[in-house]
């Protein structure tokens, strides 16, 4: 995987049962690049994570979405998976019985041909080794999958699985919420390292705390479905600093959910 | 019922058989007894099971078959379940004979662990002690038949402070049109004794076969015993268990059951907590297939002050399988400070099969503590979306739910062997 990736999103419209939520979205994200999503809630940022992802319950009426050229709408959530996407889950499940490790193993060995998975040995010394980075207790790799870990503890564990399956398309939904200053450190550092050029990266968030540790080349603002606004990271500090008001009132939005009427 | 259709055996067949193992005279009485009693006895009641018209009678009760000496001639549907030749002490039954017997050398001095028909012989008056003691022989048509029929078993004695080091093993299998299984389990593990006992049971080519065991265990005072079974026949084999365990003061009893059995299927495993501070504790793991029928019943009959059980029991229903999961807490009048829990949990895959898990507290003193857990669930499809957002494929993340589901039990089973022996039958079944 050591092309540049390139995941283009043109006009996307999408839905949950007969709710329009994303409303005509356009993004292009390659290797190399960090782009930040931020906005107030309700404004569809989660939906447009899911709905890159391939979540059940949404469904796409509009638009495209391509990975390196190949159209990801057409992809079953696995495949997209396999073709290079990931989504770190603001509320991922619990799974009972099935360890993180096995899980683990079975999403690297998914990706790699039958009879060349990967050996144990290896497996464990590189779980081993990025749960140190994290700071992980040894004791996660043979716990349930998420069962009774604490929102913190989750979120770890999200950044841990980005870390071990090595995706070309780093979503990240929220990462951040939740997190003492501690936690949000060891994520970002997590994050930090594995910025490459045969990697590109969206970060969901309503805090610009995040991005302190996380510094973006691109920053986006969403509302009403849509990206209304982009620039760099001088555009989260005025955020921070300012609210969401000021491009309100410069663009003439009333209610920047995406209950209001387009 | 079938009841214009022609028994295929009668009092000669029986009194052949028993001759032929030369049995006591007290046995064959009470087989022909038996015999004689089981057409005015009428099928167990099951919880929501009608078993009318299941195969229960029809079948040829005395197919015989050659000893051998090696374990290596065993055949291979046995050698798939057991490393024969790792396994110091087993006894492995073929219709109705017990055709493979060795036990290890290093057994503690005075314990018995043989087939039933030389138990008859040489240790006569200690089985009659305990012969159908435990479930009686007039309980109902099936328990009748078995006590007429009875084509082999186990008989495993424990003196009182002994401990077996080794599980002791068996492994029945069914064979050929026709054919019955007729295994009898008795146990007795006298005071402060310890003993483990593992079986399996398995069935090679054949149409119609019907299988009717019974275990019988005593647990004496201070004992602890600890039963695995893993149940693996085919479509063609209808299967009929009587388990139960008589518990002493003090005496601990363990149930590890898997009921993985492809065909109709009726369990029934008791545990009665007579002694004070007596306790037992019972897993369950099914899965459903096919068009199977399953009646699976977990019971415990607290007698004693002071006795505690846990039953817990969890299966999984795939295609047009029905699986009734019955637990039953009984508490007597006078068993103070008993304490009862139970839970069934039944996943289901398929729109068509069917789960019920029908938890049962019958309740007649009031210093008790129980409770109850059931619940009938689908796998969620969040978790499934989940598994396969990290490029896992829907079959993967189904079988890795549907056996996470089933590991908070199958990881609790304390011996190795037979906890792989049941992740393999949970492979087979769910692959």
């Amino acid at each position: 995987m050591s092309a540049i990736p390139h995941l283009q999103i043109k006009n996307l419209r999408a839905r949950i049962e007969e709710k329009e939520i994303i409303k005509g979205l356009n993004l292009e994200i390659k290797g190399g690049e960090v782009h930040a999503i931020m906005g107030p809630n309700g404004t569809g940022k989660s939906t447009l994570a899911s709905t890159l992802m391939g979540h059940p319950k949404y469904e796409v009426t509009e638009g495209s979405v391509t990975l390196n050229g190949e159209d990801v709408l057409e992809m079953a959530v696995d495949e997209r998976a396999r073709a290079g996407l990931f989504l770190a889950m603001q509320y991922p499940s619990e799974i009972s019985g099935v360890t993180n490790s096995d899980f683990l193993r079975s999403a690297i060995n998914a990706r790699r041909e039958e009879g060349n998975e990967i050996s144990l040995m290896k497996f464990i010394r590189e779980m081993d080794k990025k749960m140190s980075t994290l700071e992980m207790d040894e004791s996660f790799a043979h716990r349930y999958l998420n069962e009774g870990f604490s929102g913190g503890e989750k979120k770890r564990n999200e950044i841990l699985q980005m870390m071990m399956i090595e995706p070309s398309i780093c979503i990240l939904d929220e990462i951040d919420s939740g997190l003492d200053i501690d936690a949000l450190k060891v994520v970002a550092k997590g994050v930090n390292e594995m910025r490459a050029a045969e990697r590109g990266f969206l970060i969901i968030t309503h805090y610009q705390r995040l991005l302190n540790y996380i510094t973006p080349d691109f920053v986006h603002v969403m509302m009403q479905g849509r990206i209304v606004k982009s620039g760099g990271p001088e555009l989260a500090a005025r955020l921070e600093a300012e609210g969401y008001d000021w491009i309100k009132e410069e663009l003439g939005i009333v209610d920047e959910t995406v209950n209001a009427n387009a | 019922m079938s009841v214009d259709l022609q028994l295929r055996f009668d009092r000669e067949a029986i009194t052949q058989y028993s001759k032929a193992n030369q049995e006591p005279a007290w046995f064959l009485e009470s087989r022909l007894a038996a015999f004689e009693a089981c057409a005015k006895l009428e099928l167990p009641k099951l919880e929501k099971t009608k078993i009318d018209n299941w195969n229960y009678e029809q079948f040829l009760p005395f197919v015989t078959q050659d000893k051998i000496t090696n374990a290596d001639a065993l055949d291979e549907v046995v050698k798939a379940e057991i490393d024969v030749t790792a396994v110091k002490n087993l006894l492995v039954q073929k219709n109705a004979t017990v055709i493979y017997h060795q036990a290890a050398e290093g057994n503690a001095q005075g314990v018995i662990f043989t087939d039933l028909a030389t138990a008859l012989r040489e240790h006569g008056d200690l089985v009659q002690k305990y012969w159908m003691k435990a479930v009686a022989a007039d309980e109902h048509k099936l328990a009748s038949l078995h006590a007429a029929l009875v084509n082999g078993g186990v008989f495993i004695y424990v003196p009182k402070n002994t401990e077996v080091e080794l599980p002791l093993q068996a492994v029945y299998q069914i064979a050929g049109d026709d054919a019955l299984l007729c295994p009898h389990i008795l146990i007795v593990a006298e005071a402060n004794s310890k003993v483990t006992y593992v079986d399996t049971y398995v069935s090679s080519e054949g149409k119609s076969m019907v299988a009717n065991s019974i275990v019988e265990v005593f647990v004496g005072a201070g004992a602890s015993v600890q039963l695995a079974s893993v149940r693996s026949f085919s479509t063609e084999v209808h299967d009929y268990t009587f388990r139960r365990a008589i518990v002493d003061r003090d005496g601990k009893i363990e149930w590890i059951l898997g009921e993985m059995n492809d065909g109709n299927t009726v369990a029934n495993n008791t545990s009665v907590l007579k002694g004070t501070g007596s306790s037992v504790d019972t897993k369950t793991v099914s899965v459903g297939i096919g068009s199977q029928r399953q009646n699976l019943t977990s019971q415990v009959t607290h007698i004693g002050t002071h006795t505690e059980s846990q039953m817990t029991s969890k299966a999984v229903m795939t295609d047009e399988a029905t699986t009734i999961l019955n637990g039953i807490t009984k508490i007597e009048k006078g068993a103070e400070k008993a304490n009862g829990e139970q839970g069934e949990r039944i996943l289901m895959l398929s729109e068509k099969a069917r789960g019920d898990a029908n938890p049962i507290l019958l309740i007649d003193e009031d210093d008790v503590k129980a409770g109850h857990a059931a619940s009938v669930g689908r796998i969620s499809e969040e978790s499934v979306y989940y598994l396969m957002s990290r490029g896992i494929s829907r079959k993967e993340a189904e079988r890795l739910i549907v056996l996470g589901f089933l590991d908070s039990i199958v990881s609790e089973i304390p011996i190795e062997e037979v906890k792989n022996r049941l992740r393999q039958a949970l492979e087979r079944k769910l692959a």
